[in-house]
């Protein structure tokens, strides 16, 4: 007999984790909350280091996916924890008892408007990561025509007591650097500024992507982190920051400024918590049952994690974090679940 | 501009200011600075408003200067504030309302490390009673003077006999608003609008009529501050962050500056003086500055004042292009006669500052 | 004009709005590798002169970015073109070619 298995959560983890459940003959359902699937990725244009097309990516995973019950537009109304299987109503009004659930809620990405400082909503020519991947995208943004000096302010919303966020997130230095060459390519006359306090280029490849920004585009990345944005006259930005490599602060006029607004918990991780009891740690992302040797497993039996649902992960990160959960979920529906007598046993040896 | 943006934040930072029954005290040294200011403010919110301010004689200094100038200790400076609360606890008041920026900026600070270190506020509370026998009560509302005119902006815009609109050409006169950073840099929450978009002058502004100015260096620190200044040596340091703010304004070709702090009127008044007397160069339209108001001298132009009455004929920067721009009629003879018509001299002109 | 016993401060803020492009491009046409610069700092820590006499090319090369080639060229006079940085620079730099190519263009007037 086939076992459901619920997943919540349509992006990428939630797609690669149900094509490789689907694989192994389980019986997947998929529940996303907005109306269409692919999270995050759907809106980006290209991905770091090399550049991929997104849509090519996300084509990918949606292909492997066919054939996968598939709810957009429907979250959780209520869930009863049974025995060992969860009884969960959505909200499209269909009842599934599912023996093991993975949640893969994501992440949000930070409202760069609370940081007050950077005027995002107030001053005209300033906008963040996700709205120039989207004019990458279409073309299409009135806040860019042709801008002659541009600047990129790394780790807005990370790192950040005031705005709540101490840690990194992770994949902003990258995109930065990514986002420096792509609006170079595009204007080629433009002097381009990243202004970081560490450049946190960890993966294969983002050192070459570094040293390509700088070589052949001429990015200038200074350390420092932008204090303060105020709009000239001319509606051009004055920009404050220090160059803490000459120990002097610095001033600079720009035509357009890009916000690296970092990633947060997905706001759906209250309810969702609530609904399947699951805790959460200080930085808001959901406790696994081991960080090192058991990142895919919830404390709680049955619940499994993926992705950007347990803190802030690169791309291929998340497919291999899914593919993981996939692995897990398998083993626990074959010798710790089918097992009624001794279920409780075998929960506590190892779960 | 995104209007709208600043809208959202200035509601997220609402700050409950109560309607009447207050407890007033003055600042040391406004009345020298700007003498007609806090006379002003009791005027129009007694006498026009009708609202119960209550003042009394035996209050004294919150010891401000001296703490900031590090000649007295914080315990010190805890007690004599404590004293002002025990007098307003006397006269059966819990709202207390301060004149200074600075002043407010410490009576913040000190309710703040109170609640934070409760056994210093009982340490307090015994030096009090050591020392004069007066026991205190916390005040329950704190604001400052500008955020009572800002609650009442709108009672005097229906009672106003101008605008701040420039008469001759029907258009809205271009105000810059600077705000002491005792205000809301320390603790935002406590100041209307917060610390980076202040609402509480830009409300008066656009509930008078005017028209906001906002420039890069709008919230620099104009550089007064006791320590920096006292000294003559240091006072290049002071004269230097206010000029940064002029030049910075300057593209935007303000007609007034309308401030709430004690200090920063004055330095963004005299330092037009010295920066034109030693440099040649003036900020407002040939050869003029730009006239720096306190808050309570513009509600008391719109409504109507007379201005030598407002004490703006003690300001360094004259005032009269900005009375003629907003069709106040005054008496030029009058500007330098005391009570009673007395004369009391009229100071040396300028040299290059008219 | 009168004395007041004190006057202006000069800034001592970066401006970057200053920064001279075409030299700073006729720079990286004789060295491209200017541009790979990561102030890492290694060549300033082994340099020969520096022990002695403020000598360092991460200074220089940040000096010219910050619009101040006066300071560049000061950073470099006591260099003994002893060749250590350039043993030492983890980008692989030519620095000494790029320390005469920093004097060639920016003594120009």
């Amino acid at each position: 007999m086939k076992n459901n298995i619920l997943i919540i959560g349509g992006g990428p983890a939630g797609l690669e984790a149900s094509a490789q459940l689907q694989r192994m003959g389980y019986n997947v359902i998929l529940i996303e909350r907005s109306a269409k699937l692919g999270g995050h990725l759907a809106k980006w244009d290209r991905l770091f280091p090399d550049r991929v097309p997104a849509d090519e990516v996300l084509g990918g995973l949606l292909r492997a996916a066919e054939g996968v019950k598939c709810f957009t537009d429907t979250d959780i109304r209520a869930i009863n924890r049974l025995e060992k299987s969860y009884n969960v109503r959505l909200t499209n009004g269909i009842t599934v008892l599912s023996d093991a659930v993975l949640v893969a809620s994501g992440f949000d990405l930070f409202n760069a408007v609370r940081k007050e400082e950077y005027g995002y909503g107030i001053y005209n020519q300033v906008m963040i990561n996700a709205d120039l991947e989207a004019y990458f995208k279409t073309g299409d943004d009135k806040r860019i025509e042709n801008p002659k000096k541009i600047g990129f302010v790394h780790c807005v919303g990370s790192r950040d007591e005031k705005s709540g966020c101490r840690s990194c997130s992770k994949v902003c230095c990258a995109t930065a650097v990514k986002q420096a060459i792509e609006i170079k390519q595009a204007f080629p006359q433009a002097d381009v500024f990243c202004f970081y306090m560490d450049l946190r280029l960890f993966g294969r490849h983002y050192e070459d992507l570094y040293l390509e920004a700088q070589k052949e585009y001429g990015v200038r990345f200074i350390r420092g982190r932008v204090a303060e944005v105020s709009e000239n006259y001319d509606g051009t930005l004055l920009v404050k920051a220090e160059d803490t490599v000459a120990s002097k602060p610095l001033k600079v006029t720009l035509d357009l400024l890009v916000l690296m607004s970092g990633m947060r918990p997905s706001a759906s991780v209250k309810e969702l918590g609530e609904h399947l009891g699951m805790m959460v740690e200080e930085d808001g992302y959901f406790s696994v049952r081991s960080g090192i040797s058991a990142g895919q497993r919830s404390p709680q039996p049955g619940i499994f994690l993926a992705g950007a649902a347990t803190g802030p992960k690169t791309l291929p990160e998340t497919l291999a974090d899914a593919r993981a959960a996939a692995m897990e979920i398998d083993r626990y529906l074959t010798e710790i679940f089918p097992d009624a007598r001794n279920y409780k046993q075998l929960v506590k040896e190892r779960w | 501009m995104i209007y709208e943006g600043k809208q959202k934040i200035w509601s997220e930072y609402q700050k409950e200011i109560p309607d009447d029954h207050y407890f007033y005290v003055r600042s040391c040294i406004r009345q020298s600075f700007f003498p007609a200011s806090e006379a002003t403010f009791l005027d129009i919110t007694r006498n026009v408003l009708g609202k119960d301010i209550f003042e009394t004689e035996h209050h004294t200094t919150c010891g401000g200067i001296a703490y900031h100038s590090d000649t007295i200790p914080q315990e010190t400076v805890m007690t004599i504030i404590a004293r002002q609360f025990a007098l307003m606890a006397k006269h059966g008041y819990e709202n207390y309302v301060c004149s200074c920026i600075t002043s407010f900026g410490l009576y913040c600070e000190t309710m703040e490390t109170w609640r934070e270190y409760p056994e210093l506020e009982a340490k307090i509370r015994e030096n009090l009673w050591k020392s004069c026998k007066l026991e205190f009560a916390k005040p329950k509302f704190l604001v400052h003077a500008s955020d009572l005119i800002y609650k009442y902006r709108n009672l005097i815009a229906a009672q106003a006999v101008r605008k701040l609109v420039n008469v001759h050409t029907g258009e809205p006169l271009k105000v810059v608003e600077h705000i002491g950073c005792h205000y809301s840099k320390m603790f935002p929450s406590k100041g209307v609008g917060g610390a980076e978009y202040p609402y509480v002058l830009v409300g008066m502004i656009e509930a008078w009529g005017g028209e906001i100015v906002d420039y890069p260096e709008r919230r620099h620190c104009c550089g007064f501050g006791f320590r920096q200044y006292f000294i003559k040596g240091n006072r290049g340091y002071s004269l230097s962050n206010t000029h940064k703010k002029f030049e910075s304004m300057e593209p935007f070709k303000p007609d007034l500056i309308i401030t709430n702090c004690p200090g920063c009127p004055y330095f963004l008044d005299r330092w037009q003086y010295v920066i034109a007397e030693s440099t040649g160069k003036t900020y407002g339209q040939d050869g003029h500055g730009i006239p720096a108001l306190t808050y309570e001298e513009v509600a008391g132009l719109v409504m109507g004042y007379d201005p030598w009455d407002l004490g703006l004929q003690t300001h360094q920067v004259g005032v009269e292009p900005l009375l003629d721009k907003m069709g106040v009629e005054y008496d030029p003879a009058k500007k330098y006669l005391g009570k009673d018509g007395k004369d009391l001299g009229s100071p040396q002109p300028c040299a290059c500052l008219k | 004009m009168v004395d007041f016993g004190f006057g202006l401060v000069p800034s001592s803020r970066i401006n970057l709005d200053l920064f001279d492009k075409e030299k700073y491009d006729e720079l990286a046409a004789m060295e491209p590798d200017v541009r790979i610069c990561m102030a890492c700092g290694s060549c300033t820590a082994v340099c020969t002169a520096g022990k002695f006499v403020p000598t360092s090319l991460r200074e220089a090369i940040e000096a010219i970015k910050n619009a101040n080639s006066e300071k560049a060229l000061q950073m470099l006079e006591s260099c003994q073109l002893c060749g250590k940085c350039s043993m030492v620079c983890p980008r692989g730099i030519n620095t000494r070619h790029l320390i005469l190519s920093i004097t060639k263009v920016y003594s120009q007037k």
